[in-house]
């Protein structure tokens, strides 16, 4: 208790910028799930294959790696870029190749949540009967017509649990931000332990506030999805 | 005619469904397509709306040729109501909604024209007390007329209806027949796909026998259920009646 009551407020700032970056991270991560999502069922071949090559590749590759690919590699390619342009053209391209660790934890989880609710998406729309698009087609209604009011209402209800479960994963993956020095929890609790060695005790401090967050959220979830259980 | 449809072929793959088939209707005919499940009768009637895109062949409804690629085939659609076996009702959306939807959408109603149809549609189905409840709450035959009042809201020149009575309880066909036949009473021009002998014989005009993707035979109803001529309707009628 001696070490855990004055870390409190920094451990307690920490949790909310976590969060905050998560519900960042599903806003921005959701609209451009939406798109990657309809890309992925897009019947041009092109744009489907954007679609697949951009959810394939963040799911496929470890979120840790993203972080340290856009932290660290993309200046690294600016850099490269801005020497080339310095030498052959003797001007600076760029004013500044650095990147500041907000940008890269929002770009990294925007991305990567992307990827996840793409497919969730997607999963949603096929989940639909496929009766129900044919019903709204045979009424006369053009393609876009039958999904913005038959097909997504329907899937947007039955993303809610998925979706629920991809904020409570990303809350917890945001902790990888630490590797960047983001000072979400996870960073502010190794900075209180570096200071007082109370490793033990900050550490599961730390567990307990990302438990109360994830409890609460999944609690949330199941209000919502009950509250919307009418009709079918 | 309004309805033609000359030398139409169906692929789905390697696999037939549908092999030169040719057949008109009249305005306000009533014709009803019979045949063994897999004989591609389901199929020729989707592709009457383009649910499914003919492999080879025309299809004009009221003058529109629907197989050009040219041809707006959501207008012709607003013309040409379906009613699905499996009644296919917007669950998330209120009886009345459900008939509502397309009209205010497409034909771009104004809700109280649209509201006032509905209520109008929902009484000649006889469900006048369910606009409020959402498809769940409905039984079977209930869900499959306020499909009926669906399409006809749209005020189409054609109805089409794919098996309507397959997915019912027994008890629930006769309801659902009784405003096909008040329907077919009025003039409307349908096609109807079922298995419903005693609707065949009572309310159709023409009566097409379908096997293997080709129409077999057709006829009146008193000539194909009494004198058939190919031995495959025979067999078939033999099977079933």
């Amino acid at each position: 208790m001696d070490y855990i009551i004055p870390a409190l407020p920094l451990l307690l700032e920490g949790a909310a910028v976590s969060l905050f970056i998560t519900i960042i991270g599903m806003i921005l991560g959701g609209i451009l799930g939406v798109f990657a999502g309809l890309a992925r069922l897009s019947q041009v071949k092109f744009i489907k294959l954007l679609g697949t090559i951009y959810v394939d590749f963040f799911r496929g590759t470890p979120l840790f790696v993203q972080i340290m690919l856009i932290y660290f590699g993309v200046p690294g390619l600016l850099n490269s870029l801005n020497q080339y342009w310095v030498t052959n053209y003797g001007e600076e391209l760029l004013a500044s190749t650095s990147m500041d660790p907000w940008v890269a934890a929002i770009l990294s989880i925007t991305l990567n949540s992307g990827a996840y609710i793409a497919e969730i998406f997607r999963g949603g729309v096929q989940s639909i009967e496929k009766g129900q698009m044919e019903a709204a087609r045979s009424l006369g209604m053009t393609h876009g017509q039958a999904m913005r009011y038959v097909i997504l209402p329907q899937a947007f209800k039955r993303v809610i649990p998925p979706m629920g479960n991809e904020f409570i994963m990303l809350l917890k993956e945001t902790s990888l931000l630490s590797v960047i020095g983001f000072e979400e929890l996870a960073r502010k609790t190794q900075l209180e332990v570096a200071r007082t060695f109370a490793s033990f005790e900050l550490w599961l401090t730390a567990a307990f506030i990302y438990l109360i967050m994830t409890f609460t959220f999944s609690r949330l979830v199941d209000m919502l999805e009950r509250r919307l259980d009418t009709g079918d | 005619m309004i309805i033609e449809v000359k030398n139409l072929y169906k692929n789905f793959g390697k696999l037939e469904v549908l092999k030169d088939t040719s057949c008109s209707v009249k305005e306000q005919e009533v014709v009803v397509v019979i045949g063994p499940s897999g004989s591609g009768k389901s199929t020729f009637l989707r592709c009457i709306n383009k649910l499914e895109e003919p492999t080879s062949g025309t299809i004009t409804i009221d003058g529109y040729d629907i197989t050009d690629p040219a041809t707006d085939i959501n207008y012709v659609r607003q013309e040409v109501g379906m009613v699905f076996q499996r009644f296919n009702l917007f669950p998330h959306k209120k009886v009345l909604e459900n008939i509502t939807l397309a009209p205010l959408k497409v034909r771009k109603s104004s809700s109280q024209e649209s509201d006032k149809k509905a209520l109008e549609l929902l009484e000649k189905v006889g469900l006048s007390d369910k606009a409020d409840a959402y498809p769940s709450q409905l039984s079977g035959g209930q869900q499959q007329r306020v499909a009926i009042a669906r399409a006809l809201a749209m005020e189409p020149k054609i109805m089409l209806f794919d098996e309507p009575t397959s997915a019912l309880d027994p008890e629930m066909v006769g309801e659902v027949l009784a405003v096909m036949k008040q329907l077919a009473k009025e003039g409307m021009t349908m096609v109807v796909v079922t298995h419903e002998m005693g609707f065949a014989r009572e309310v159709g005009d023409r009566v097409i026998f379908m096997d293997e993707g080709r129409l077999v035979e057709e006829g009146n109803p008193e000539q194909i259920f009494k004198n058939a001529q190919n031995e495959r309707t025979q067999a078939f009628l033999s099977k079933i009646l």
